[in-house]
């Protein structure tokens, strides 16, 4: 079933398109992936589904119900993290908790347990009254994704959930993200981070330039951009004593040398693996790995959308630290 | 839902975050002292406390609501706490009430600190307290929204400042509480009125004094426009400009 449907969405700032006329569609109890660059319009696309942008052009249903421009209607079941915390510097980590799950009309002892409840589940019970500012960066995410889902929404948006934490929480993060899903809760996540988008999505679009250019299934994508099946060997023996024999044995397959004893067999059509696995032990060269070569989510984005993710990522870093740095100097 | 409880917590979080934090106490029992310790001292004739109650009691209104609001406001703008309120199932309008009610109880209350200290220096018999009390509550509502529609025309913290004293500091002079109505010149005159302290003032001066000129149906009325023009138009900024 379709949580959510998005069609034709649109938003213009100024003359400038944000997001022009996006389509998807997430199912219950799935996590959908938004990746793309900075300055894709996965954030325009996150406020204008929750409703603090308003829409251009386009409609929005929840769970069949068309909320175009009415998005007070959904927002009860909907949880929302944004990329940076909107959450009270003043208050302790159980009182935002608290304060949050008000929000949503909460009764005063279940928000309280609840908040309690989540502040264990998150690992943040030690924390629970220190003020929210002298939380660290980690700390304070885990918290705003527990104030997300206080209220036990249908689907929650998760907006660059790990971006600027350190590899520790990050790794804490999306087992949080793991297991919310597990749980049943529908989760709408964005990221430039392309290994999360792998790991934890089931279905992604790619979104460059306010566009959406390729949305499906993880495994579709790659299958769809695999040009050929591809074998990885790891070989106990020289393979260039059998080379010759190889290539005569299988000339419709192309042989290509990785290391010493490794070897890729390529082929535009699938194959099975046993007449190379005998080819090789009646010549008494034991097969210690076969491994299937799959393209990477990184070479489908790059073959998909010509950006290479990665580089734009570590020229972002730089240009952080070189923020950073800056701001050092002149404090 | 229950849009009650979400209503309660916000105006509850904002009386502990903001309005009883000491220094605003302080702040609402300082104002009073120092003007009126200023009336005294800058007079060169005995000055009654009980003409000076109804200005006190304004002006503690008046910069009391608006400088809260407007500064919290922009506060929590500023942190992107108030974009949690935003995505909250509730409407608009009651989440600015909620955010608004805070500030007008924060001016009530500044509203009688004076009269409490008046009533140790001077006999605070005949007053209309009923008439008072309607008017320090349409004060507050009015000066409240105010501090709502310079909260959503500005984006930086010193500019909520700046931008309030453009309306409160020609409000005090301009509202007839120290300088009668009549005495200005008549090219003010119509700013005057157009100035929603200055009906509150004379219904404050009516019912403490009875020297107030404008009739009280007509100050109350006034009032009450005041505060649905500002709330409804401060309400259609913020869908215009933090709903982008």
């Amino acid at each position: 079933m379709k949580i959510i449907e998005v069609e034709n969405l649109k938003k213009n700032y100024n003359g400038f398109t944000a997001v022009d006329g996006v389509n998807f569609y997430i199912n219950q109890g799935e996590i959908f992936g938004f990746l793309g660059p900075n300055g894709a319009g996965k954030t325009t696309t996150i406020n204008m589904l929750t409703g603090i942008a308003k829409i251009t052009e386009g409609s929005v249903k929840l769970l069949g119900e068309d909320y175009t421009g009415n998005a007070k209607k959904a927002q009860a079941i909907m949880g929302i993290v944004p990329d940076e915390s909107n959450l009270y510097e003043e208050l302790s980590g159980w009182e935002n908790l608290a304060f949050c799950g008000a929000l949503y009309g909460m009764e005063k002892k279940l928000r309280e347990e609840r908040a309690t409840q989540l502040l264990e589940e998150f690992g943040l019970e030690d924390a629970s009254s220190k003020s929210f500012k002298a939380y660290s960066k980690g700390m304070k995410r885990k918290l705003a994704i527990a104030a997300g889902i206080i209220h036990q929404p249908e689907i929650l948006f998760l907006d660059e959930p790990t971006t600027g934490i350190d590899v520790g929480f990050a790794r804490q993060i999306r087992n949080l993200i793991i297991d919310l899903h597990s749980k049943g809760t529908t989760i709408f996540l964005t990221t430039h981070y392309i290994e999360e988008a792998e790991r934890l999505c089931e279905r992604l679009a790619f979104i460059v330039q306010g566009k959406i250019v390729r949305e499906g299934t993880v495994e579709e994508m790659m299958r769809e951009t695999q040009e050929e099946n591809i074998v990885n060997f790891t070989l106990g023996g020289d393979f260039a004593r059998i080379e010759e024999e190889f290539r005569s044995h299988f000339p419709e397959f192309n042989l290509k040398m990785v290391k010493n004893n490794d070897v890729s067999i390529h082929s535009p059509s699938a194959f099975t693996l046993f007449p190379f696995v005998q080819f090789f032990e009646e010549r008494s060269i034991p097969v210690f790995e076969a491994k299937i070569v799959r393209p990477s989510l990184e070479e489908v984005f790059v073959k998909v959308t010509g950006i290479e993710l990665r580089k734009m990522q570590s020229e972002q870093t730089q240009r952080r630290k070189i923020g950073q740095k800056g701001e050092g100097s002149r404090s | 839902m229950k849009t009650w409880i979400a209503f309660y917590n916000i105006l509850m979080k904002d009386m502990r975050s903001y309005y009883l934090k000491p220094p605003n106490i302080s702040w609402g029992l300082i104002f009073p002292i120092a003007w009126t310790l200023m009336f005294f001292l800058r007079s060169p004739v005995a000055v009654e406390v009980r003409d000076l109650l109804p200005g006190v009691m304004a002006l503690s209104i008046l910069f009391g609501t608006t400088s809260m609001l407007a500064v919290t406001i922009t506060f929590e703008r500023k942190s992107r706490s108030f974009e949690r309120l935003l995505l909250a199932p509730i409407s608009l309008n009651l989440l600015m009430l909620a955010k608004t009610s805070g500030a007008i109880m924060f001016g009530v209350v500044n509203a009688f600190i004076p009269v409490i200290f008046a009533g140790f220096l001077t006999s605070l018999s005949g007053i209309n307290w009923l008439m008072v009390l309607g008017s320090v509550i349409l004060i507050a509502i009015t000066s409240t929204f105010l501090g709502l529609f310079v909260a959503v025309s500005v984006s930086q913290i010193f500019e909520a400042q700046t931008f309030s004293n453009f309306f409160r500091f020609p409000m005090l002079f301009l509202c007839g509480l120290f300088i009668p109505l009549s005495d200005l010149p008549g090219f003010l005159r119509p700013i005057s009125y157009a100035l929603p302290l200055t009906y509150g003032a004379d219904i404050l001066k009516s019912s403490i004094n009875q020297n107030g000129i404008i009739s009280i149906p007509l100050s109350f009325f006034a009032l009450i426009v005041f505060s649905v023009f500002l709330f409804a138009y401060s309400i259609y900024n913020v869908n215009r400009k933090w709903i982008v």
